[in-house]
């Protein structure tokens, strides 16, 4: 079982609509796990249209309560408190009270371990949920982190540890994991111990920027890179820029994907650009697309190095 | 007043909405021919300090460039006892007792100090562990600042944390616009916490419609922010984003359409203010909106 992981830094360059026409490629001769490790802000399952399987509670970290009868209103726990989580909350029978702000705490018990009056305890929390669900290409292990939850890495590494267990069952050929945007705690998660990355780029100054910085990461955790410029017909000089960027870096580009609103039309659909250029209305076929798509798939099969499985 | 644009997708058009914006504003404040005054009264935050991207529109001069990180700690041996306390009280596991030894997993810790204060022999102080740059400047009649984590590292809220304690400095009182990264867990959390307006920028599509719900969860419900679209990109897509608009009573109050001429622009690194200067009007009245909805 090889292991792909689709990152591009930069969001919104197209992450998602790659990922799914690849497994619309891939589930032809190949069996799939995919994950969705863009937990945030999940949107492979948009275009999938998962059919649950299963559904699980993620607990994340622990929060800090303070339990108002026992508490003195020393006011010990709001200067333990370096992440502005504690807060006055004026006073009760002239005793101060003070309140957790749980989108701010870290769960880090600094509070729980400086209260005088052990008046607070540290609980922990459902944090998201995470889902196995069958698609039209494989199974898809996907989750929701509940909104302005923490601990996204830690999220990201259970859904790919299970997708991991379920590819070994099914004896998967491919896992296919598509990625946060960004480099920090969920993007190093998605590419911790993945065979390849696959970096979509788009022809942007920004788009370069953060082509940079995200192959700097994939460098940094020894994890292969091959680019895939989208939309790269926006603008035919950065697209020449990313080209020389690649290859003073030794990184093949794999595709040379052009814009196409069919990707947009097909998204909208709940269609992946492969399935709408077979069976879409011949008017904006974004057959230019899928071939071009196709021929990526075809290069990065014998790019993937060679499986060490350490896991 | 403090606005942060955030979107939940990646690539709706954040960063060329904060820029118009606080550029739209910025301009407004000086007179045609009239020299910027000394102290810029608006300022622009990048918070997307895993991806800062304003600074390429901007080209803004640089003042000010700061180490910032993480406190972690540093164990004296001379009085370490190995009693194991410190480990015992890091909810990170950033700290370990080995035969004896502490070991500190520094890339683990958050910089809550529970192992200093709770060391019997007070053999842990803290140093700052550099974990990203601040950096502090402006562009013509606007600040900036921005934060940059360094690659590799995990954690964007302590130096999101940073750039907004610099950048505020910058205006007392006047106009903070942030650009905040894509998504919605923490580091969105700490790039809308203590704004008074959340611009929510999305596109008509069915993945813009899905990250624009769990933006309002996190602006609205979550920190009780009143909230405002930008639909960008309009032309493409579906009438899913209208329609949830209109449910939740979330007004809309700038459409952009697809246009090749802003794309361009913005691939090339230019202001869409000064690439199409006839969108600086609709801007400022943006800007006029989003004040009418902070006071209600």
């Amino acid at each position: 079982m090889k292991e792909i992981v689709v990152l591009s830094g930069k969001g919104g360059t197209g992450k998602t609509s790659v990922l799914a026409a690849l497994a619309h490629l891939g589930a032809r001769e190949q069996r799939l796990v995919l994950v969705d490790a863009d937990v945030d802000a999940a949107n492979l399952g948009l275009v999938l249209a998962p059919a649950g399987l299963a559904e699980h509670d993620f607990v994340g970290g622990k929060l800090a309560k303070i339990a108002s009868d026992r508490c003195t209103g020393c006011g010990d726990c709001l200067r333990a408190c370096r992440f502005e989580a504690i807060r006055a909350a004026g006073k009760e029978d002239g005793v101060p009270r003070y309140v957790v702000d749980p989108l701010a705490c870290e769960g880090c018990a600094a509070c729980f371990h400086r209260c005088p009056a052990a008046a607070i305890s540290m609980r922990e929390q459902v944090a998201g949920r995470w889902f196995v669900a069958n698609t039209r290409f494989g199974t898809l292990v996907h989750a929701h982190l509940f909104a302005g939850q923490e601990n996204s890495g830690k999220l990201v590494m259970l859904v790919k540890q299970q997708a991991r267990e379920l590819a070994r069952e099914q004896g998967a050929d491919y896992l296919l994991v598509d990625g946060p945007p960004g480099i920090g705690c969920p993007v190093i998660a998605a590419c911790s111990g993945a065979d390849l990355a696959l970096l979509v780029a788009e022809p942007t100054v920004a788009g370069i920027h953060d082509l940079e910085r995200i192959l700097a990461t994939t460098e940094h955790f020894r994890v292969r890179a091959l680019v895939c410029i989208n939309k790269s017909d926006l603008n035919s000089a950065r697209s020449r820029e990313i080209e020389r960027f690649c290859a003073d870096r030794g990184v093949v580009v794999v595709g040379r994907v052009p814009f196409d609103s069919a990707v947009t039309a097909a998204m909208v659909q709940g269609l992946t650009i492969g399935e709408w250029a077979e069976h879409g209305p011949p008017a904006a076929d974004g057959s230019a697309v899928a071939s071009e798509l196709a021929q990526m798939w075809r290069k990065i099969e014998p790019l993937v190095p060679r499986q060490t499985d350490s896991t | 007043m403090i606005v942060t644009v955030a979107s939940g997708k990646g690539g709706t058009g954040k960063t060329t909405v904060a820029v118009s914006l606080a550029l739209a504003v910025a301009t407004d404040t000086v007179l045609p021919g009239q020299a910027p005054a000394d102290d810029p009264s608006v300022v622009l935050l990048d918070c997307d300090v895993e991806e800062p991207n304003a600074h390429l529109f901007l080209r803004p001069s640089l003042d000010l460039r700061r180490e910032v990180g993480v406190l972690t700690p540093v164990v004296d041996e001379t009085r370490c006892t190995g009693c194991r306390r410190c480990a015992e009280v890091c909810a990170y596991h950033a700290l370990a007792v080995i035969e004896g030894k502490v070991l500190v997993f520094a890339e683990l810790c958050h910089g809550c100090g529970s192992c200093s204060w709770n060391c019997p022999e007070e053999a842990i102080r803290e140093e700052l562990r550099p974990t990203g740059l601040v950096e502090v400047g402006r562009a013509g009649a606007l600040g900036f600042a921005q934060g940059i984590l360094n690659v590799g590292e995990a954690m964007a809220v302590p130096v999101i944390r940073q750039v907004k304690k610099q950048g505020a400095a910058v205006v007392p009182g006047g106009l903070v616009v942030i650009d905040a990264p894509p998504g919605t867990s923490c580091p969105v959390v700490e790039s809308l916490r203590g704004a008074d307006y959340a611009l929510l920028v999305t596109e008509p599509t069915p993945f813009g419609l899905h990250d624009l719900r769990m933006a309002v969860d996190v602006a609205r419900c979550e920190l009780g922010l009143p909230v405002g679209v930008v639909v960008n990109r309009t032309g493409v897509g579906d009438e899913g984003v209208d329609q949830y608009c209109r449910a939740e009573r979330i007004p809309v109050l700038m459409r952009i359409p697809l246009d090749r001429r802003i794309a361009e622009a913005c691939s090339d690194g230019l202001p869409l203010l000064e690439a199409l200067p006839e969108y600086r009007q609709p801007f400022r009245d943006l800007y006029r909106q989003i004040c009418q909805g902070v006071a209600g």
